[in-house]
């Protein structure tokens, strides 16, 4: 607990110096404003837009399952994966039905009076939204069910963190309050009109919503459960690497739908996210395995994988605002540093973050953030960045960053305390040698 | 009679049959094992994270053959699984009191 206490005084004070520099209040006017001419202007439906739409909300619920499920499922020992898998698809089906319920109108309808920090009920149980609503040029049905999706790979991230040795009644728990308390009001602050979209920070399809949000709560949650039985002595080697490739590669391939179809239409803008997408994400899979070739004297799988997933996550913000060359420099940025945070950094700090949550979505988030507000480019995004004499670009992200990593790190640490308080967060040693699969599920691998 | 017991690396199975096989030798027994020598394992790396395998895998082949036989399968059986890297392997011959056939219950030689 104090080491956490640590963590969070860091962020904390990093706060606090961002708050004192002045957001340029011009530039928070721009896009809200732009946004709303073009909302005017389109109140049809385009089919196109609607038929791209359809295709990404569908490969984006393929990350999670089988995608993040086979990627975690291989890297966990054999008597847990039944256990990553089960989470994963758990995550998938608990989300939706909150989404329904309150989580999507808390993202995505007005507040009223506190409109900056949150959204409404209005639109709880899809209340009002009808077979002809449109959101934009698509249905608003498409819309909810293409926001549900990251709703869902979210939380599934944060599993790798606390892999190993989580309840799973805590799990449910926890997920649910996660989703509403943590997921619904930042994706609101960045999508929804909230303070950060209002203060211009740039994130086109999740770099702070999704990836920050993600390692940060991997990081409190695998602090406060603390190390596994057995970290450090015992080998905790992947079970079957070749389960992680096959769901890594399902992450790229989804990851089109998450970058480019968070362009919500089948244009240009989406075009280019694509391509940006693929560079960045080979850029990282490369700055990874050269960097582990140096280092540790050999070239690996797990290497190679874990870079591509590290340039996908940093990408992510910039894919709507960055040219190739941009994404080609994010891309080996994130391949290096992630390396470096998920070997030496995390050795370090001495933290047990099972399958890297943090290492490599926090980190490979904020690189992704940070950089978005570098190689931004006017004639692609809107928005100039640092490379185009724009630096305050970077100190707004900065900002949009430490807002979601404080929100995020106290949200959730208090979801853990009542979580452990209802039904213990963590198993007990002999559930945990034995095994997660055969004691909480009754199942195992053979 | 003697029970010629050799452990050698897995990839090499194949053509250590083929060396016993072509001097007449019927049968063996194969076991997947696991086992160290002075080559003392190896370790893995994952994501920095270092782990010592103290146990690698290894083939045990067992053959039991007439005494006057034991030296040219044991030649054999070195000819073909030498790499002359470490992790080799070692044969083992020991003595074997009685053979019997099951189906037919004849005993010792005849039975090999």
């Amino acid at each position: 607990m104090t080491t956490l206490a640590k963590y969070l005084f860091g962020v904390v004070a990093a706060l606090v110096l961002l708050a004192l520099y002045h957001i340029d209040p011009a530039l928070a006017q721009e896009a809200p404003e732009a946004l709303a001419d073009a909302a005017e202007e389109v109140a049809t439906l385009d089919t196109g837009d609607t038929a791209w739409m359809l295709t990404a909300t569908a490969i984006v619920l393929m990350m999670t399952i089988p995608g993040l499920a086979l990627f975690y499922g291989g890297l966990v020992r054999k008597k847990n994966i039944l256990t990553l898998v089960m989470q994963c698809f758990t995550i998938t089906c608990l989300v939706t039905i909150v989404w329904l319920i309150a989580g999507y109108s808390l993202a995505f309808t007005d507040g009223g009076g506190i409109n900056m920090y949150l959204g409404g009920l209005s639109k709880a149980f899809l209340n009002g939204v009808g077979k002809d609503t449109l959101s934009g040029t698509i249905p608003e049905s498409v819309f909810f069910t293409f926001q549900l999706t990251f709703a869902i790979i979210t939380p599934a991230l944060i599993v790798g963190a606390f892999a190993d040795r989580m309840k799973f009644s805590a799990l449910v728990i926890f997920m649910i309050l996660w989703s509403l308390i943590v997921y619904s009001p930042i994706t609101h602050w960045v999508w929804g009109g909230g303070f950060l979209a209002d203060a211009g920070v740039l994130d086109f399809a999740g770099g702070t919503v999704v990836h920050i949000n993600a390692g940060i709560a991997g990081l409190v949650c695998c602090i406060f459960l603390g190390k596994r039985y057995g970290y450090g002595s015992e080998n905790m080697a992947p079970y079957n690497l070749v389960y992680s490739v096959t769901g890594a590669s399902l992450l790229w391939v989804g990851w089109f739908g998450f970058n480019a179809g968070s362009a919500v239409a089948a244009n240009e803008g989406a075009g280019m996210a694509m391509a940006v997408t693929q560079i960045a994400t080979a850029a990282a899979a490369l700055g990874w395995m050269f960097m582990e070739w140096i280092v540790h004297k050999k070239p690996s799988v797990l290497g190679i994988i874990s870079g591509a997933v590290a340039g996908l996550v940093a990408i992510t913000p910039a894919s709507g605002f960055v040219g190739p060359i941009g994404a080609l420099w994010i891309g080996v940025a994130a391949g290096v540093i992630c390396f470096f945070a998920s070997t030496s950094v995390k050795k370090a700090l001495g933290y047990d973050d099972s399958l890297d949550v943090f290492g490599i979505h926090a980190v490979g988030g904020i690189v992704g953030a940070i950089l978005t507000g570098v190689f931004a480019v006017e004639a692609i995004g809107g928005t100039p960045g640092l490379l185009e004499g724009n630096p305050g670009q970077v100190l707004t992200q900065l900002w949009g960053i430490c807002a979601t990593i404080v929100w995020c790190a106290v949200a959730t640490f208090v979801i853990l305390i009542i979580t452990n308080i209802l039904v213990g967060v963590r198993v007990s040693q002999a559930v945990e040698v034995e095994g997660l699969d055969i004691n909480l599920h009754g199942e195992v691998v053979q | 009679m003697k029970l010629v017991m050799a452990i050698i690396k897995p990839f090499k199975l194949d053509e250590v049959r083929q060396a016993l096989t072509e001097l007449g030798l019927q049968g063996m027994t194969v076991t997947e094992v696991k086992g160290y020598g002075r080559q003392k394992g190896h370790t893995e790396i994952y994501r920095g994270a270092e782990y010592a395998v103290n146990f690698l895998p290894k083939i045990k082949i067992e053959v039991v053959v007439p005494a006057k036989m034991v030296d040219k399968a044991v030649d054999a059986i070195v000819a073909a699984a030498k790499t002359g890297q470490i992790g080799d392997g070692k044969i083992f011959v020991v003595p074997v009191e009685q053979t019997v056939r099951i189906r037919t219950g004849e005993t010792n030689e005849s039975a090999l």
